[in-house]
């Protein structure tokens, strides 16, 4: 076979593999988009989740996602952006370093069901949170942390020398100028990273099943005391998170319509993703365009 | 004098408190450092909590997991090679605990996952990387990012609605077994894998590129001969990475395999993975009993497998960069 057919048969091969890819996407989007929307309704949205009965919505799950999402981010945005200044800037080459540099290296590539057990040793047995929303954020904390290190540590590796030497030529302390001059110019890029990997947490589920627990007592949305047990804001009671109940829906579930429940959640769970997605890009772009001066 | 002083304290709104450190910045200086101080610290606590949680995560699992062995006296060579998965003496009513089963389907459901995964990942990388740069980086980034957001109960429920129920039409049985599973990983693990891929092929200087096509060789020659040896190393960290991953995924995976404790004789039959087997027993044991602590020696061999997983990673990559 001369080099050229092979050449083209190769190269078509490898295009194949690109459609695919693509194809994959589309599939998938397509078709959770197409089964979803259908069983999307206001009453789903706001209605609660029956045991037993057709006919339940995903209120309390939907809810649960993102008061868990928000209660992960406020304890890991401030520890990992320190995380990720310490190794960009502070960190000497040595054994620390690279011991440090292996510890997130080794957070970030646990299994979610590993971290999800831990979680379940420490937080709901040891520190008595039992299943909670706040066993669940802090288990989400120790898997989200690496992703918010390495994103702060690349966007302030990515500035250039010229800024930080600026600052310390003014008499500047170094804490000084990281605060007023290179944490504001890297503030983009981990403000992106911070909204993916937000969408990362919002789809965990197999950390959460042994944290958060899978059950969410019924919530009285007119009732935000933060200490009474059936608050929307009660950090102390168990909080099934949506990814959590499509995963319950289709194991364990008893309800007539599973496949709708699980379909219509699936959407959107996949729909907030997306807009998760979305908005970090076109954020990236707004700013990244003033900082530029072309807006 | 007397004076000047007697306006001074009557001037309203002013702070009597000298203003000559202010004007001199030596108040500024102090504060600052004080500032400084503060910053360091927060920062290096930071850096010390991510010591502490790794430390924390192994101390932990690896105490609860050894329980099976030292407070239960289970033989660890049974239980690593026994076949026989029987906690509640269902079957000839003998208790054995034989870890097996589930050791062989979270392999087989790794390495399955990463033979469907790779070549799609690598070709995929390939195209973004060295046959349409504009276009897969315009086109296919996106894409890739998406499907890595994707959560894993999505994949979970498609193979569910899609993969089961065409096994059972196609190759008999209830539909669920090993190959599902390893689809459905494989599925997942392929963005993973492409991505990266793509970046370590980007990686590769053009000089080798331009000297390949110098001497006559084709795009496929270049490709295959050189820009593919040239990567190496790095490519066999992304299908390893990729690998880990699908180790350690629960979720989908137990939603499509099956879940039976007996070993898989075709990849046609239902299995478990280590993960899936942990996910369906926790809930249903009391802590501290027996059939509770083999749940987490298996936590621990997961740990422990990660662990070996991050280490070739980390081999490779040293190697990488002698």
């Amino acid at each position: 076979m001369s080099s050229k057919v092979t050449n083209r048969i190769a190269l078509s091969l490898i295009v194949l593999c690109a459609v695919i890819m693509a194809g994959i996407l589309a599939a998938l989007l397509g078709y959770i988009l197409v089964n979803g929307v259908t069983s999307i309704s206001w009453h789903f949205l706001t209605s609660e989740s029956s045991t037993f009965q057709a006919g339940g919505g995903i209120k309390d799950q939907l809810w649960n996602s993102f008061y868990v999402l928000i209660i992960t981010m406020i304890l890991t945005v401030p520890i990992g952006t320190s995380g990720g200044i310490y190794l960009a800037e502070y960190a000497r080459p040595g054994k620390m370093t690279s011991f440090i540099r292996s510890c997130v290296e080794v957070l970030a590539s646990l299994p979610s069901i590993v971290v999800g057990m831990f979680g379940m040793l420490v937080f709901v047995d040891y520190f008595q949170f039992h299943f909670s929303v706040l066993s669940g954020a802090l288990a989400l904390t120790v898997f989200n942390l690496p992703v918010i290190v390495r994103v702060t540590e690349d966007g302030f590796r990515s500035l250039s020398l010229h800024q930080k030497e600026g600052g310390l030529a003014l008499g500047l302390t170094h804490w000084h100028t990281i605060k007023t001059i290179l944490l504001p110019a890297a503030f983009p890029s981990i403000l992106t990273g911070i909204i993916l990997s937000a969408g990362r947490v919002f789809g965990e589920s197999a950390a959460l099943l042994f944290t958060a627990g899978m059950s969410t007592p019924s919530l009285d949305f007119t009732n935000w005391n933060p200490a009474a047990p059936t608050s929307p804001l009660n950090l102390f009671r168990s909080a099934e998170t949506l990814s959590v109940h499509i995963w319950a829906v289709n194991t364990s579930g008893i309800i007539p319509d599973i496949q709708t429940v699980a379909n219509g959640s699936a959407a959107v769970l996949v729909i907030c993703v997306l807009l998760f997605n979305l908005l970090a890009r076109a954020l990236g772009k707004v700013i990244n365009q003033k900082l530029s001066g072309k807006s | 004098m007397k004076i000047n002083r007697a306006a001074i304290a009557q001037a309203p709104g002013k702070s009597p408190k000298p203003s000559l450190l202010r004007e001199k910045g030596l108040a500024k200086g102090l504060i600052d450092h004080y500032s400084e101080t503060r910053g360091k610290i927060v920062i290096y606590g930071s850096a010390l909590l991510m010591i502490i949680a790794v430390v924390a995560i192994t101390l932990f699992l690896t105490v609860q997991g050894l329980r099976s062995f030292v407070v239960d006296h289970i033989n660890f060579w049974s239980f690593i090679t026994g076949t026989t998965w029987n906690p509640d003496q269902s079957i000839a009513g003998k208790v054995s605990y034989g870890a097996f089963p589930f050791i062989f389907g979270s392999l087989a459901v790794t390495l399955l996952a990463a033979v469907f995964a790779t070549p799609v990942a690598v070709g995929c990388a390939v195209f973004m990387a060295e046959l349409a740069k504009k276009w897969g980086q315009r086109v296919l980034q996106p894409v890739i990012e998406i499907l890595v957001g994707i959560p894993s109960v999505v994949y979970g429920l498609i193979g569910l609605t899609v993969i089961v129920p065409f096994m059972r039409v196609h190759f008999g049985g209830s539909g669920f077994n090993l190959l599902a599973g390893a689809l459905v990983v494989g599925v997942m693990i392929l963005p993973t894998v492409a991505s990266i891929a793509a970046d370590s092929l980007r990686a590769v200087p053009d000089t080798l590129r331009e000297a390949s096509y110098a001497i006559g060789g084709t795009k496929w020659q270049t490709i295959w001969r050189v820009v593919i040896p040239a990567a190496g190393s790095s490519l066999v960290t992304a299908i390893i990475l990729g690998m880990s991953r699908a180790f350690g995924e629960a979720l989908a995976v137990q939603m499509v395999i099956g879940n039976t404790n007996t070993m898989p004789h075709s990849i046609f039959d239902p299995a478990a993975t280590l993960t899936t087997i942990i996910t369906l027993s926790m809930g249903d044991t009391t802590a501290g009993s027996i059939p509770n602590d083999v749940l987490w020696t298996l936590g621990l061999i997961l740990l422990v497998i990660s662990y070996i997983f991050i280490l070739i990673i980390r081999m490779l990559s040293r190697r990488r960069n002698a």
